[in-house]
């Protein structure tokens, strides 16, 4: 066969998001020859579509916050099926993350005293989101692509991975294509970093770009490794609901940080309705206690409205269905009768020109609809919690592709500290690793050979199934049935649906050659996007009980035996298994943090 | 409410292409994007459109819509007439890969020149200090989703790719103004920005100012306030004057910082 392109690195990160830069940067600081490989263009990945700010506890705002009160909040809010060391760390570490974005060029909001000002947020018992407007996702993949950029460290942008290749039991790189050319291309690394990110886009409602097919899920799947909490995915509450174009594109919380309210075409605050036992001590029972929260925090309890995303989600979904929705299908996010229109410009101005351009909708007049939409997986691959290494020697995983740290519900803002202390620690450990190894495996020809073929098979089939019709079928099938309400009915069936499109993209056909052809592409992400939905689906029937991002309607309690177990995902024969295995136990000091 | 809409995509690739005609139904409240995406499920599956957020947020689906750069995601339907024909063509200056996918590797390469960001160091407690009136400048320009529609514009580039070697264009004069007007940078960038972003090829003619779809003032806030700070060093007549008799600009304070492509 023609000889490929090759390139050698000590670390090859998979992913240019928050995760996959910090990760670089790290291994690169560490020492090691980096690599970065990402879907699309340098600085368009997903991150910058977050929002509100990054969970750090600085006690910029609130003195009385510190690392304990932030990890207990994170364990909460996870329903306490975190990996507790992660959750730690994470707590842990964030701050000094925070920091060190400054140095490298972040400007914050900030304090009147000057120093990095931090905003509420649901779940989190201070203000303690460090934000530059709401577009705290853009100031941080920009940061650190400015700095990976003044490093020097080597991108392939619009580059896919379709394969990591073993070696001696062990990774020993990665092989994938050039989007523009078509052109494959093979990278020997003996530390492989996935920072993939998410898998939203096997949902029809969902605020997640093209690139969230689950590649490093399916990727670290198949190279051996497993996936944990996969049943847990995070309906985010406030997902725009019309137009129909832009249904699924996110409302920051902030909104709701900052004063804004959820209402019913009744015009009552119905989150008051449904605060569950498990948070009521912590929660106002009232609408005027909840609005003087927002100003003494130690005299009254936060409004039910930041209660956790899953919380929020489950309400709006139940008033919705009791018929208590907008004219659109959602609920009204009021921000325009409680704040300025000058605070609500300052604080959120891209949600004002979203709504402004896309819906026609001044939000510092006039309410806007909204209603839960896909949002992230808390599912991911298995790691050690200090070096992020998985199952598989050499195979690392951070940011959303990780599993364990968020449980089964993530709190708002902990997913871009958990980018940032993450990402670092495992480009830090693939880097050390890599220096380790005495002898390193080498991408083998036949791989490249097989991998090649599976990536062609496509090219080979006249008249066969259109990509794209089967990705709306898939998106579907999830939507419909393995959502935000699940039954084992449903689920049984979302599996037999699921096999029919194991089938039918056996027969994928697509038109044109291989120069920048997004239905090839799309092709090929369709296998990734099936195994992880299987992965969903079988987790989510195995789990029953309902529980953070998991809601059964046939198993409406939360059960405490589930609350010891994490169910697995591992490849078996051509499917996915699940094993239950217990969760990791914290030790007594941290669990006095919860008496 | 649905109705036909009239495309015309330009298809092709380096060598060559043409405008091809598409009859697209589209629904209320759907944007340019939305009709190229149909296109691609129910029509011609390998037409190239680079996009990602859907939302304004990332700057991927940057084409030029009926002749003005503009973001796919961002362009409503319901703002073209009754019966128009929407037309959708690549960024003019940069290279065709394929169809409405241009080669914007030019940018990435002026990104690499600028020296980076260059703290002072950390007070004794650790925590930087800045009053939010100073960080609100920089701020603005770094609202930018480098989607390059400035870059795409500007008529220094647009139809001289001659010029690009020595010219960083819009975005770039934008990260220039940002790093000179950061609140902790020690770096003097004013040289560089004249003799090799070749901000004196810049006649304000404020064409990028108006097609950013992020609202950033560029050339009001940032490049003509660095034209103003790049004169002030170059040709005061005292300083001018300062720096032949002391040969100042042979001290190593006047180097210019180190930016990667040296």
């Amino acid at each position: 066969m023609a000889e490929i392109e090759r390139h050698r690195f000590d670390v090859l990160v998979v992913g240019a998001g928050g995760a996959g830069l910090r990760a670089a940067i790290a291994a690169h600081d560490a020492g090691a020859k980096v690599g970065i490989v990402c879907k699309s263009l340098l600085g368009k990945a997903h991150t910058v579509m977050a929002e509100g700010g990054i969970a750090a506890a600085m006690a910029n705002v609130w003195k009385e916050d510190n690392w304990q009160v932030h990890f207990r909040d994170t364990m909460r809010g996870g329903k306490m099926l975190n990996h507790w060391r992660m959750a730690q760390l994470h707590a842990q570490e964030a701050p000094d993350r925070v920091r060190e974005l400054e140095e490298w060029g972040a400007l914050f909001d900030r304090t009147p005293d000057g120093l990095i000002s931090q905003r509420d947020f649901g779940g989190h018992r201070y203000a303690r989101l460090a934000h530059v407007g709401d577009r705290t996702g853009l100031e941080l993949i920009r940061t650190l692509q400015q700095r990976a950029v003044a490093l020097g460290i080597e991108v392939f942008m619009e580059c896919t991975i379709t394969k990591l290749v073993k070696g001696d039991g062990r990774i020993a790189g990665a092989f994938g294509y050039w989007r523009e050319s078509g052109r494959f291309i093979a990278f020997d690394a003996p530390s492989v970093v996935l920072a993939t990110g998410g898998i939203g886009k096997s949902y029809k409602v969902t605020s997640n770009s093209w690139e969230y097919t689950g590649d490093g899920h399916a990727l670290a799947l198949e190279a051996g490794a497993s996936l944990v909490n996969m049943e847990f995915v995070q309906f985010h509450p406030t997902g725009m609901v019309w137009p129909p174009s832009v249904k699924g594109i996110l409302v920051t919380e902030s909104v709701r940080g900052d004063g804004g309210v959820l209402r019913n075409s009744e015009g009552r605050r119905f989150m008051f309705d449904y605060i569950p036992e498990f948070f009521k001590a912590e929660t106002a029972d009232s609408e005027d206690e909840a609005d003087r929260w927002y100003e003494d925090k130690t005299n009254n309890r936060r409004p039910p409205e930041l209660l956790p995303r899953d919380e929020v989600a489950r309400a709006i979904n139940a008033e919705v269905k009791a018929g208590r929705g907008s004219p659109h299908g959602g609920v009204f996010l009021d921000i325009a009768s409680r704040r300025s229109p000058e605070y609500v410009r300052r604080r959120l101005p891209s949600m004002y020109h979203q709504f402004k351009e896309l819906a026609d909708v001044d939000i510092t007049a006039e309410p806007m609809e909204v209603g839960p939409t896909c949002h992230y997986v808390m599912g991911g691959v298995a790691v050690d919690p200090d070096t992020g290494e998985s199952a598989v020697q050499g195979l690392y995983a951070a940011g959303e592709v990780a599993g364990g740290m968020h449980g089964a519900n993530r709190l708002g803002g902990n997913s871009l500290s958990d980018l940032l202390v993450f990402g670092r620690r495992t480009g830090l450990n693939a880097a050390y690793a890599a220096a380790r190894l005495r002898r390193r495996p080498e991408v083998g020809d036949d791989d490249i050979r097989a991998a090649s073929e599976h990536a062609l098979a496509p090219f080979g089939i006249e008249g066969g199934e259109n990509p794209y019709a089967v990705q709306q079928d898939l998106q579907e099938v999830m939507h419909n049935l393995v959502g935000i309400i699940r039954t084992a009915d449903e689920m049984e069936q979302a599996l037999t649906d699921l096999a029919g499109l194991w089938e039918r993209i056996t027969r994928l056909s697509v038109e044109g050659h291989r120069q920048y052809n997004p239905g090839w592409h799309l092709a090929l992400d369709l296998h990734n996007m099936l195994r992880v939905s299987e992965c969903i689906a079988r987790a989510a029937l195995e789990r029953t009980e309902s529980r953070g991002g998991h809601t059964r309607d046939d198993y409406p309690a939360t059960d405490d035996s589930w609350g010891r177990v994490n169910l697995h995902c591992r490849i078996d024969g051509d499917g996915v298994g699940i094993t239950p295995e217990p969760l990791p136990q914290m030790p007594d000091e941290l669990r006095e943090l919860f008496n | 409410m649905g109705y036909d809409l009239q495309m015309k995509v330009w298809r092709g690739d380096a060598t060559g292409g043409e405008l091809v005609d598409y009859t697209v139904p589209v629904e209320e409240g759907e944007v340019v994007l939305d009709a190229l995406h149909r296109i691609q499920a129910t029509q011609s599956g390998d037409l190239a459109v680079r996009w990602n957020c859907k939302a304004g947020k990332c700057g991927s689906c940057s084409t030029e819509i009926n002749g003005k750069p503009r973001l796919a995601c961002m362009t409503r339907l319901s703002t073209f007439e009754d019966g128009e024909t929407v037309t959708v063509t690549p960024l003019r200056a940069f290279p065709v890969i394929r169809d409405l996918v241009t080669d914007v590797s030019y940018n990435y390469k002026v990104a690499e020149t600028i020296p980076a960001f260059a703290p002072e160091p950390r007070p004794a407690d650790g925590a930087y200090r800045m009053q939010q009136v100073d960080v609100e400048r920089g701020q603005e320009f770094r609202k930018c989703i480098e989607c390059f529609l400035c870059q795409t514009v500007c008529h220094v580039i647009r139809d001289h790719e001659e010029n690009k070697p020595q010219f960083s264009g819009p975005r770039f004069f934008l990260r220039y103004a940002e790093l000179e007007m950061h609140p902790l940078d020690t770096n003097d960038r004013r040289q560089l920005a004249r003799e090799q972003a070749g901000i004196g090829l810049c006649n304000i003619t404020k064409c990028c100012t108006e097609v950013c779809p992020e609202g950033i003032h560029i050339t009001d806030n940032a490049i003509i306030p660095m034209k103003e700070r790049v004169v002030d060093r170059s040709f005061d007549p005292v300083t001018w004057l300062g720096r032949k008799i002391f040969r100042r600009d042979q001290l190593e304070e006047a180097q210019v910082p180190q930016s990667r492509a040296e």
